[in-house]
């Protein structure tokens, strides 16, 4: 019972994602401003930000819902951290496993847009509704592919749990080569879900203000915040799972190191994707997503049942 | 798809996509634009009225602070018209210097405004990467000039400060730096997929709707209509250089991102040769503190378009009336057209599209309506005392505010 | 011929070279001679004409008679525009240009230099 507490509010809980979502961040800030020829904020920006935003008033409009408002950002954070729990990082066994808890991961990612969504909506702000709106309309384009990528690998181990796909991808060293478009795929569609660039159009500055999270302020939009670096954490922390399943066997501490090191070349890529492109508008991420993303996200899961049939032999 | 009615949404007049106050009204069905509203006025300080209490003198370095980017095309402006009242001819090396100074403002406003640009898109990694390479132009303002911005570099009868061999030879070599950079530039522009997407087919303006609604400078360059007035009327040293005008076919903001950009190129083309051209000799000849008589008007292509000014004198040391035009006045009618029909996400990189300065723009209008022939003029003290009495109804009591000041000083 | 991230070449140079900013303000640069910056007195050539006092924008320099043949000046750098007319109009080359930009003070007191007829010393009042 003491081991469950620890483990969901220390390590690898609350805490731990509390102190690699700040280092997260501190690490997308940094390397953007080296791309960008400048310098970049200093190690504990994130933490100074944190703690400042602690410390300001709380202003809720008027008009808005101040229940639904309040609850927000709780519930977004209090998702991410759950599926954290679900995920294998760096052992074949994460902290609770079940037969379709891959279902139960990519629902709970799901949940902090909806709280966007809601958030933004009951704030009863027009800049907020239209962010809100924008948020949801994205939701549908870059959630197809996203599932049907990972899927796709799910299909090829033949099993419904994040455990099982560890299992089975450490017997075959080299099959993850087999699910590398569906890689490409999922690193674009995460693009969308964190909020991006070229995917941040909810979230657009000069277009309206600051989106959903216009009237937001104090520590609610502290929490808001470190939901979304930690949200960027998890979602990476799924990719590698899912796609780099490799060195799960190794010993501890260098397991850990080599998780680390998956996720930190993630959020890498993510910086570097940031930096090359302009924002797309609404109607361009959608057609671009229906297009090209939904399509070849299906032609992966079509290989990975070719494959299995092969392989099975 | 969604559908949230018809909402009016602010656009200003604070915003982050606009860096002044102006408010624009938009109605909004969904996320198309169906009608716009643009009021004005938000940064009118009274310049044109506190230049008939200052000399000319005091007058040259008012007129220069209505705008921080485009600070030497009004100076110039004023100077010339002034020249022109007293019958001045200002010696050669000044014109060449008051051209030089003119274009490297072009290039440092070109440079920002591909800065903002990028960042009303979301493309932060092109406002980084421009201004870092319009701080190379900064530094060559300090050295020559004195300042970053609002150079000071006019005076009546020629310009106060020389630029001289070793300020040239640096000239030359940050010009060599630009070209390359504004080359990359150029083609980023032609190539990048997502800027491409975002610019095309973006505020459209065809030519005929440029000519009748008065587009000026880039903007109206853009939709192919080639006015600019270094090549039409021909002021300074624009006369003895060669070089081209340039225009665009594209009708859109991509156009205007084109235009801009090779004029970049031609401006590095035109100070070359000044600082190759340019001759010995004095800087300035003197003008008498009292300007005679008459009225002047005066044109000068500022890097947004043509920016034109009046002054009419008395005989004494101040003047009687000064008018200014600003290039983003004329264009900013075109931003309604531009918008019909456009989506919410389009209006950001349209305004920014028109390199708006709405300190320029702000200055007195009169608009006469077509019904209404009489005009009222009134003089200066009922207007204060209309004023006071105006905030007194709406209980706002202004009386002992100069004494409260003048105690806190 | 369109491509996608274009630019992305010249973001992997960036990360090798030298970052464009500075860490102000533990390093500083500084701006060039004949910079107009801080506008400085020189009490020993002033003849009193008051002509920089005619020809402000601002009003920012008071010039005052201390002695016989002596002025001390009063530059107030809160209205200084920092156009350097003064130092063009004197007719004896009494003001001068400095290139300390750094100006800022947290009272408004502060803000108003003298440079008095004894000394060349300026006297923050």
């Amino acid at each position: 019972m003491l081991k469950s507490l620890f483990n969901i509010l220390v390590f690898p809980g609350l805490f731990f994602l509390f102190v690699f979502g700040l280092a997260a961040d501190f690490i997308d800030r940094k390397f953007c401003a080296r791309l960008q020829n400048r310098r970049g904020p200093p190690w504990f920006q994130p933490l100074a930000d944190f703690l400042k935003l602690l410390g300001k008033e709380d202003i809720i409009p008027e008009e808005a819902d101040t229940a639904v408002f309040k609850l927000m950002p709780i519930v977004a954070l209090a998702s991410c951290v759950a599926a954290f729990l679900l995920i294998p990082l760096w052992s074949l066994k994460p902290r609770v496993y079940f037969q379709g808890d891959v279902i139960v991961v990519l629902y709970l990612l799901t949940v902090p847009t909806l709280t966007y969504f809601l958030g933004g909506w009951y704030s009863r702000s027009i800049y907020s509704m239209i962010g809100a709106v924008r948020s949801l309309t994205q939701l549908f384009a870059y959630e197809v592919p996203l599932f049907m990528s990972i899927l796709a690998c799910a299909l090829l181990a033949d099993t419904w749990s994040l455990e099982g796909m560890a299992v089975f991808y450490s017997r075959h060293p080299g099959y993850w080569m087999f699910n590398l478009l569906g890689f490409a795929i999922a690193v674009i569609s995460l693009l969308g879900k964190l909020e991006k660039v070229p995917f941040d159009i909810p979230e657009a500055e000069t277009e309206i203000v600051a989106g959903s999270f216009t009237e937001y302020s104090g520590r609610l939009l502290a929490f808001f915040r470190l939901s979304l670096n930690i949200e960027m954490v998890v979602g990476g922390s799924l990719l590698a799972a899912v796609f780099m399943p490799f060195g799960l066997k190794l010993p501890q501490p260098i397991g850990f190191v080599l998780y680390l090191a998956k996720v930190i070349l993630l959020i890498g890529v993510i910086s570097l994707l940031r930096s090359v492109f302009a924002r797309l508008r609404l109607d361009q991420m959608i057609n671009f997503c229906w297009k090209y993303l939904a399509p070849l996200a299906f032609l992966q899961v079509l290989i990975n049942l070719i494959l299995k049939g092969v392989l099975a032999r | 798809m969604h559908d949230l009615g018809e909402v009016k949404v602010p656009f200003g007049p604070q915003h982050p996509a606009l860096k002044e106050p102006e408010s624009f009204l938009i109605t909004l069905h969904g996320e198309k634009i169906t009608a716009l509203n643009i009021k004005l006025g938000y940064n009118h300080r009274g310049i044109e009225k506190a230049c008939e209490e200052r000399t000319y003198i005091q007058d040259l370095y008012l007129i220069e602070r209505v705008c921080g980017i485009c600070s030497h095309a009004h100076s110039t402006c004023f100077v010339q018209a002034v020249e022109e009242i007293a019958g001045i001819e200002i010696p050669p090396r000044a014109r060449y210097i008051r051209t030089l100074i003119g274009e490297l403002e072009r290039i440092h406003s070109h440079l920002l405004w591909l800065g903002v640009a990028g960042h009303e898109i979301g493309f932060d990694t092109l406002l980084m990467y421009t201004w870092r390479d319009r701080e190379l132009v900064m530094d060559i303002f300090a050295g020559v000039t004195g300042n970053r911005v609002n150079y000071g570099i006019n005076t009546f009868g020629g310009v106060r400060r020389d630029v001289s061999a070793e300020q040239s030879k640096e000239i030359l070599k940050v010009i060599g730096t630009l070209q390359e950079r504004t080359r990359y530039y150029l083609e980023l522009t032609q190539q990048e997929v997502t800027l491409a997407k975002r610019l095309s087919g973006v505020g459209v303006l065809s030519a005929e709707d440029a000519l009748k609604l008065g587009a000026v400078g880039p903007t109206a360059r853009a939709s192919g209509v080639k006015r600019d007035v270094r090549y039409d009327d021909p002021y300074a040293a624009y006369a003895e250089i060669d070089f081209e005008v340039i225009t665009d076919e594209h009708c859109d903001v991509y156009g205007r991102t084109l235009v801009r950009i090779k004029e970049l190129l031609e401006s590095y083309k035109i100070i070359r040769q000044l600082l190759e051209k340019i001759p010995q000799g004095a800087l300035s000849v003197n003008v008498p503190r009292k300007i005679p008589s008459g009225e002047a008007f005066s044109r000068y292509e500022a890097p947004r378009g043509e920016d034109v000014h009046y002054v009419k004198s008395n005989g004494t040391e101040k003047p009687d009336r000064v008018k200014i035009r600003a290039p983003t006045l004329a264009n900013i009618q075109t931003v309604s057209k531009m918008l019909e029909d456009r989506y919410l996400a389009d209006m950001p990189i349209v305004i920014a599209a028109i390199d708006p300065c709405f300190s320029c723009t702000d200055r007195l209008i009169s608009i006469q309506r077509p019904l209404h022939k009489r005009k009222k003029i009134i003089p200066w003290e009922s207007l204060r005392q209309e004023g006071i009495r105006w905030y007194k109804k709406r209980g706002i009591d202004f009386s002992g505010l100069n004494r409260k000041l003048k105690d806190s000083l | 011929m369109k491509k996608a991230g274009k630019i992305t070449r010249q973001l992997l140079r960036s990360l090798l070279k030298k970052p464009a900013t500075l860490n102000y303000p533990s390093e500083r640069s500084g701006m060039p001679q004949g910079f107009r910056g801080k506008i400085k007195f020189f009490p020993e050539h002033c003849i009193g004409c008051k002509m920089c006092m005619r020809d402000c924008p601002s009003g920012a320099i008071n010039i005052k008679q201390v002695g016989e043949k002596q002025f001390e000046a009063e530059i107030d750098l809160g209205k200084c525009i920092y156009c350097g007319q003064c130092v063009d109009s004197c007719l004896k080359k009494a003001l001068e240009y400095t290139p300390e930009f750094e100006l800022a003070q947290l009272e408004r007191g502060k803000l108003k230099v003298v440079f008095n007829a004894k000394t060349i010393n300026p006297d923050k009042k």
